[in-house]
């Protein structure tokens, strides 16, 4: 299964376009002198900043091999990016192992939730400054210089993806900035990503625990493992009635 | 009948005696700004599940009385209820006094107020956010003028006309972004509803009443002036009309959820099993906030009763906070339905009730943004000519009253 890259030409109208022009015409009428601000410049052309062309990054989670008391992707993450959840409700927790049980029957499963890299990212749309933003190739971001800390993006995420830094931080990754009073999430090991290691910290976890549970990948890409697999086997997207086309699909859930 | 006469009010301990007690409450909120600041946001109650806590409350609550105070001048000069007219000025001076007071509180509860300047140069057009920045500047300004308008002589009463419905038109956008902050949310059950912008609009013309109405009564006693009783007794019916309204939108709100059969839980919990938010919706939103003033507000006796209508006024305040806590706090104690069908539980609260306690310094911020609110309303009256001085029954026009 293919999935396809925001807007890639310019050819179709997403939604989000549809929302700017509104915006673009309410500011017109409302405030002119700030109108120049609603036409900011053309996004880049994917490739123009070294990212591969066209591509749309992704995970493939098979819950069937994800065992319910390993959480290897989860202690990866934490090392990799440098945060720490000690039990408590302000900790941040950028991925995190859920129990499912389904209610009709009793049946029980595990898998890994993250941020999902929606194509539609509801973060993205309500983000004040536009410091949550979604990059060419689908790893959807904070920029902790313009975010604010309005935690509006929290509210929106319909997955829990993100987390609020509640206190002073200290041991940064220097490949993951963080700070107090800003909003953070998983990025998909995009360090990783852009230095070509192929792969993210759950998933390199996973694989050795065996389980390989986890798989990532170009979903864009025809001969992508991910791209393959998606397209042969079964596979859905958590909250798929909210049409948000995400980055992230599971197997036997 | 007399012109109406405005009056600067007069420097009496009793005045300056309610602007230091503003002073106090503003300066405990400096306080709890401060530690926040420095320790971050885990000195308050706030939570990775409940992120919008007390300060929104009160914030959402002074921002939505700011454009319905306004409406009680926009009866006068949009809808041509001269009755009305005498207290535009102040309806108009409520209304920025109040916005800036629930901005402040919005704005100081940000994880990163320092960086409030990148909310002024970096928009995101797809924001409704960003649209409410530009509403709520926009709207000082507009009212603004309409003040002037108002208060300058020899204004054009065209510009008066023109000045008066393009506010009333900002204030209804205004409410709509504020309404929609959370009718746009699709990914919670609570909201995700587009009567979140009407309902927001009812409530803010109900709210923004009672606030005026406290204010004018607090106002009128303290300096020893007139609040023509029949002018009070007028906005008092109003204000019971502007309740019912509200109850009318929380009732078609909730029946409409019980309908979507992936909604009836999250009803069962709000209106049965929800504890304190349970308690706050049926107590606090509906009988303290909507049965018990409308039992007064519509009472055949109302005009002789300055105390009922000083009650119901309270207690429309009290049942709006009751309210917007049900939908802010409640609305994301709820949990996400991110796997429907199944029983879910993680480490990071999956499936369960979200806690949330508020700290004393949240409401401290919340108190410290009435109160600020109250110090510029104060300072606007101080040294302004905003209060009528002789607002006496004499003073109100009998014929404008009929209507």
């Amino acid at each position: 299964m293919i999935i396809p890259t925001e807007n890639p030409n310019g050819a179709e109208i997403s939604r989000r376009d549809i929302l700017k022009s509104g915006a673009a015409l309410a500011t017109i009428t409302l405030a002119p002198g700030v109108t120049l601000m609603a036409f900011g410049g053309k996004a880049k052309a994917a490739g123009d900043d070294g990212l591969k062309p066209n591509a749309r990054w992704g995970l493939l989670i098979d819950a069937a091999k994800c065992p319910e008391d390993c959480s290897a992707c989860v202690s990866a993450c934490s090392t990799e990016q440098g945060w720490e959840n000690n039990g408590l409700s302000t900790d941040p927790q950028w991925i995190r192992k859920v129990t499912l049980r389904e209610k009709e029957t009793g049946r029980t499963n595990s898998l890994p939730v993250m941020c999902q890299h929606c194509e539609a990212p509801p973060c993205v749309d309500v983000c004040p400054t536009g410091a949550s933003f979604k990059r060419e190739d689908g790893i959807v971001l904070v920029n902790r210089h313009t975010c604010i800390g309005c935690r509006y993006c929290m509210m929106a995420c319909p997955f829990k993806a993100r987390s609020f830094v509640a206190e002073p931080v200290t041991g940064q990754r220097t490949s993951t900035p963080r700070g107090k009073g800003t909003v953070e999430g998983c990025n998909l090991c995009v360090h990783k990503i852009d230095r070509g290691d192929g792969t993210t910290a759950c998933v390199e976890a996973c694989t050795a625990t065996g389980n390989n549970a986890m798989m990532f990948g170009d979903l864009n890409d025809p001969e992508s493992e991910i791209a393959k697999a998606v397209s042969t086997y079964a596979s859905v997207e958590l909250r798929a009635d909210l049409g948000l086309n995400l980055g992230v699909r599971y197997q036997n859930i | 009948m007399e012109r109406i006469v405005y009056r600067e009010l007069r420097s009496t301990p009793k005045v300056w005696g309610v602007m230091a007690l503003c002073a106090a409450f503003v300066g405990a909120a400096g306080i709890e700004v401060f530690y926040v600041e420095k320790y971050g946001s885990i000195i308050t109650g706030l939570n990775n599940q409940i992120v919008w806590g007390i300060p929104h409350v009160f914030a959402i609550f002074l921002i939505i009385a700011a454009s319905g105070a306004l409406n009680v001048s926009s009866i006068g000069s949009v809808f041509g209820k001269m009755a009305y007219k005498p207290v535009a000025r102040l309806a108009n001076l409520l209304a920025i006094s109040l916005l800036m007071g629930g901005l402040a509180v919005l704005v100081l509860d940000l994880g990163r107020p320092d960086r409030l300047i990148m909310a002024m140069y970096t928009y995101n057009f797809t924001s409704i956010f960003a649209w409410n920045i530009l509403l709520y500047s926009g709207f000082m300004g507009v009212v603004g003028i309409y003040l002037y308008t108002l208060m300058a002589r020899g204004v054009d009463p065209r510009a008066l006309k023109a000045a008066s419905l393009l506010a009333f038109v900002w204030r209804l956008a205004l409410t709509t972004g504020t309404g929609s902050i959370f009718g746009w949310l699709v990914a919670r059950t609570a909201y995700d509803s587009a009567i979140m912008a009407p309902m927001f609009i009812a409530m803010s013309f109900s709210f923004g009443m009672a606030m005026f109405m406290l204010v004018m009564i607090l106002t009128t006693s303290i300096t020893r002036r007139v609040y023509s009783p029949e002018l009070r007794t007028r906005q008092a019916r109003l204000l019971g009309v502007f309740v019912a309204a509200v109850l009318y939108f929380v009732i078609v709100h909730h029946l409409s959820n019980i309908y979507l059969a992936k909604k009836t839980a999250y009803e069962s919990w709000i209106l049965l099993n929800g504890g304190i938010y349970t308690w706050l919706f049926w107590v606090g939103q509906i009988l303290i906030g909507g049965i018990l003033p409308m039992i007064l507000l519509f009472h055949p006796k109302i005009d002789t009763k300055k105390g009922y209508v000083l009650l119901a006024a309270l207690l429309v305040v009290i049942g709006g906070f009751a309210q917007l806590y049900v939908i802010i706090i409640g609305g994301q104690a709820f949990p996400l339905d991110i796997f429907p069908g199944f029983e879910v539980s993680s480490s990071f609260s999956d499936g369960v009730i979200n806690e949330y306690s508020p700290t004393l310094g949240e409401f401290m911020l919340g108190f410290g943004g009435i109160a600020l609110a109250l110090m510029i309303a104060g300072l606007g009256m101080k040294f302004l000519r905003i209060v009528p001085d002789n607002l006496s029954d004499d003073n109100v026009d009998p014929a404008a009253l009929a209507d």
